[in-house]
């Protein structure tokens, strides 16, 4: 039984331009993720992976074709609504964090929160925010740690207070880019342990991108990507899994 | 509410930005403390011009002076009558003061002015530059015991004890040359006795008279022609007796009879020619067409002293009916008194230069040789160079903001290409490019209040101990700051305009903002990808 699709993309190009020679990234990408489902979507680097997530994110925008959430139309949507999208319907991982420096742990996570309120919106809801802020880094094992700027912790931890960040608004879809790709074995596995745990228990829908071969076996579905094409699916043990989500 | 909490941030972690608002803290500093000595200055000298001068001054350039003045101050009560609150007549006329300086004769040219204490006090300041603190209450022109200006040393015996010092002091001399004289003729008389001997002892008696003329030879007696002393002065010298009497009152000007240097410590003090209880003597035209010099004495019964040294170095007042009487300005048939000048006073707020022009109209300069003038007209250069001076001054230090303006705009675009990666974070996790350049603006509009806040209050600590600052600074450089030689001020006048106040904080912010728009544009812009992926 297939559960409802949260993002379509139908035959998506980009290409870069460097010198006046055109670079194709992406030649044209069907994709559909499922809710509630662990997807992976493994290539060696530079096959675009990465530019396919920022399209996803409506971070860029295609050179042709589109990009779908709940079947609506985003990659051409007004700026505000893209924005908004950005801010409340998914949550970005990235390899390298990308915390900011000048903002304890805390208010890392409540950035997304202040992003999307007013000065006055937040003043209001400043005790809910702090609540759910305080209830994300519990969730990422990381609440002693609030007070703490970025450089005075370890990359685990910064990508917790990531996760946590992403989590803030509540989203439907977690697009992460090589979570693991900056840490150790050890703690990558940690980070994964987490994002597995999120999917079990709080039945988010995540999109991760990742060149190891043996994270993607362990999500639900594995999309393969060579020079910007999608091109093997192996959906080994989805109805199994499909089955578990469905009990 | 993002950006609030990032603009905080950054001002609290960003040291070179506030470095680089260091200069717009200066400038504003700056132009506070010279606004406010240049307002401090121009208040002062607009106080001291206005109060020497009236409101509106109507001079006659002829030499016999406009005849009926009571029919003229008629004629100007029904021009503006409604606006007058007070007015006095005058004469003023050219002349030449001599001051007798021990033996040697000091020529000035001064503005001599007949005036009626009474009214004169009431269109300007007159009184209260005068030294004697009875004068200043009451000006008469009769001299007083001592008391002149307490605080100056060299004044402490100006007034009748001077006087009667002085005189005692030229007898005792008087006596003594005289005493020369006659032992000088003595001693000649016995050689000629020796020579032409054996004379009838009555006529050498007579001989010894006449030897002592001629033996007399140069001495240290004035070198005045004794000719001009008789002229005028002779009669009044048989009937004053200089230890009980004096001459008519006059008061000069306080630098037409001092000059003004440093002792060898380098404390200001000032050398008098002349102080109240001296005698001076004053050449002036008198009025028939057919004019001749008059010579009259008169005693230095007090010193006038405005600060301002155009008025203090050429100013000498008598009393309005001695020089009417001396230059001959009545008319023998009718004994009216003429005047050559009517000053007026006018109701606060009056528009002067209507007045002006009213009464223009009415003594057209086509049919009479008047003058009118407002007193902005007389000193209408100095006003407006200060004018300029301030005006120039501000376009200048405004100028020395704005270069500090680019120093913030080169420093933001630094802050920007070092924040890129956040800027592409914020932009991921949904700010929009308003929102990420408005941190930004922000972060200058911040930047700009507190380094223009800390300009201003520098800048008004400074104004407010601006004369321990002189003070400090001429001990470390040993040079004056203000010198009270030139500038007659003690102390440096001040007057912080609050309306100044807000321009400056206002022009500094809007320049700093300003600043920071052309980096926040750079952020708004930036792709999110690519600020992503910088390195």
């Amino acid at each position: 039984m297939p559960t409802p699709i949260v993002l379509t993309t139908r035959g998506l190009k980009k290409s870069y331009h460097k010198d006046r020679i055109d670079v194709p990234v992406l030649r044209g990408v069907d994709l559909d993720i499922q809710q509630g489902l662990v997807t992976a979507l493994v290539g060696r680097s530079g096959s675009g992976k990465s530019t396919l997530m920022h399209l996803l994110a409506t971070l860029d925008r295609p050179d042709q074709g589109e990009v779908f959430f709940r079947g609506n139309r985003i990659d051409n949507a007004p700026r505000a609504v893209r924005d908004r999208y950005r801010n409340h319907e998914i949550g970005v991982i990235f390899q390298f964090y990308h915390l900011l420096p000048e903002l304890s742990a805390i208010e890392n996570v409540l950035a997304p929160a202040m992003i999307s309120q007013s000065v006055w919106g937040y003043f209001r809801s400043r005790r809910e925010n702090l609540r759910r802020a305080e209830a994300m880094l519990d969730r990422v094992g990381l609440l002693h740690r609030s007070k703490h700027r970025p450089c005075e912790m370890s990359g685990g931890e910064m990508q917790r207070v990531a996760i946590a960040r992403a989590l803030m608004t509540d989203p439907t879809l977690l697009l992460a880019d090589e979570p693991t790709g900056n840490l150790d074995t050890e703690t990558g596995k940690e980070i994964l342990r987490l994002l597995a745990d999120l999917n079990a228990t709080d039945n988010m829908t995540i999109l991760m991108i990742t060149h190891d071969d043996e994270i993607a076996a362990a999500a639900d579905v594995c999309w393969r990507m060579k020079d910007g094409l999608i091109q093997t699916e192996h959906e080994e043990g989805l109805s199994e899994r499909l089955a578990t989500h469905a009990a | 509410m993002y950006r609030w909490l990032l603009c905080f941030r950054y001002l609290k972690t960003r040291y070179i930005a506030l470095a680089s608002i260091i200069s717009v803290t200066l400038g504003v500093a700056t132009l506070i403390v010279v606004n406010s000595v240049m307002s401090g200055f121009s208040a002062e000298m607009h106080e001291r011009l206005h109060g020497l001068a009236s409101d509106v001054m109507i001079e006659c350039h002829a030499t016999g002076g406009m005849p009926d003045p009571d029919a003229h101050l008629r004629e100007i009560e029904r021009i503006c009558g409604d606006v007058i609150v007070g007015s006095s007549v005058s004469v003023n006329v050219p002349a030449m003061l001599g001051i007798d300086f021990r033996g040697q004769q000091i020529g000035r040219h001064v503005n001599l002015i007949g005036l009626d204490p009474e009214t004169y006090g009431k269109v300007s300041d007159f009184g209260k530059y005068l030294l004697h603190p009875e004068n200043q209450k009451h000006a008469s022109f009769l001299l007083r015991e001592s008391g002149y200006a307490p605080d100056r040393k060299e004044l402490r015996t100006a007034g009748w004890v001077h006087r009667r010092d002085r005189v005692a002091e030229e007898r005792r001399i008087e006596k003594m040359v005289a005493q020369e004289r006659r032992m000088m003729a003595e001693l000649h008389g016995n050689a000629n006795a020796k020579t032409s001997s054996q004379q009838d002892d009555s006529s050498t008696d007579a001989a010894d008279d006449v030897v002592v003329d001629a033996a007399a030879g140069p001495s240290f007696g004035p070198t005045f022609s004794n000719e001009l002393m008789e002229e005028s002065g002779a009669e009044l010298v048989a009937t004053v007796d200089p230890m009980e009497n004096q001459f008519p009152g006059i008061i000069l000007g306080i630098s037409t009879c001092s000059v003004r240097g440093r002792d060898e410590n380098g404390e200001v003090i000032d050398h008098f020619y002349a102080q109240p209880g001296d005698d001076v003597r004053m050449m002036f035209p008198n009025a028939s067409n057919d004019t001749k010099v008059m010579n009259q004495k008169f005693t230095v019964i007090d010193l006038y002293e405005s600060g301002m040294s155009e008025y203090d170095s050429t100013f000498a007042f008598i009393r309005l009916d001695e020089l009417q009487n001396a230059r001959g300005m009545i008319n023998p048939e009718t004994g009216v008194r003429s005047v050559t000048t009517i000053q007026l006073k006018l109701a606060e707020g009056t528009d002067l230069n209507a007045v002006r022009d009213a009464l223009r109209k009415r003594f057209p300069p086509e049919l009479y040789a008047y003058n009118i003038q407002t007193w902005r007209d007389l000193q209408g250069p100095l006003l407006s160079a200060v004018r300029l001076e301030t005006t120039i001054l501000n376009i200048l230090l405004f100028l020395i903001i704005a270069v500090a303006g680019f120093g913030i705009l080169a420093t933001f675009f630094m802050i920007v290409v070092e924040k890129t990666r956040d800027i592409g974070t914020l932009k991921a996790l949904g700010a929009s490019g308003r929102g990420v350049s408005s941190i930004f603006l922000t972060y200058g509009l911040l930047l700009g209040f507190v380094g223009s806040g800390a300009g201003l209050i520098g800048g008004l600590l400074f104004v407010d101990n601006i004369n321990s600052i002189a003070g400090v600074v001429e001990t470390i450089t040993g040079q004056e700051v203000f010198d009270p030689t030139v500038y007659y001020f003690t102390e440096i006048p001040t007057i912080v305009h609050p309306f100044t106040l807000v321009w400056v904080m206002l022009g500094a912010v809007g320049i700093a903002v300003l600043a920071s728009v052309l980096p926040a544009m750079r952020a708004a812009r930036m792709h999110p990808v690519q600020a992503l992926r910088f390195e």
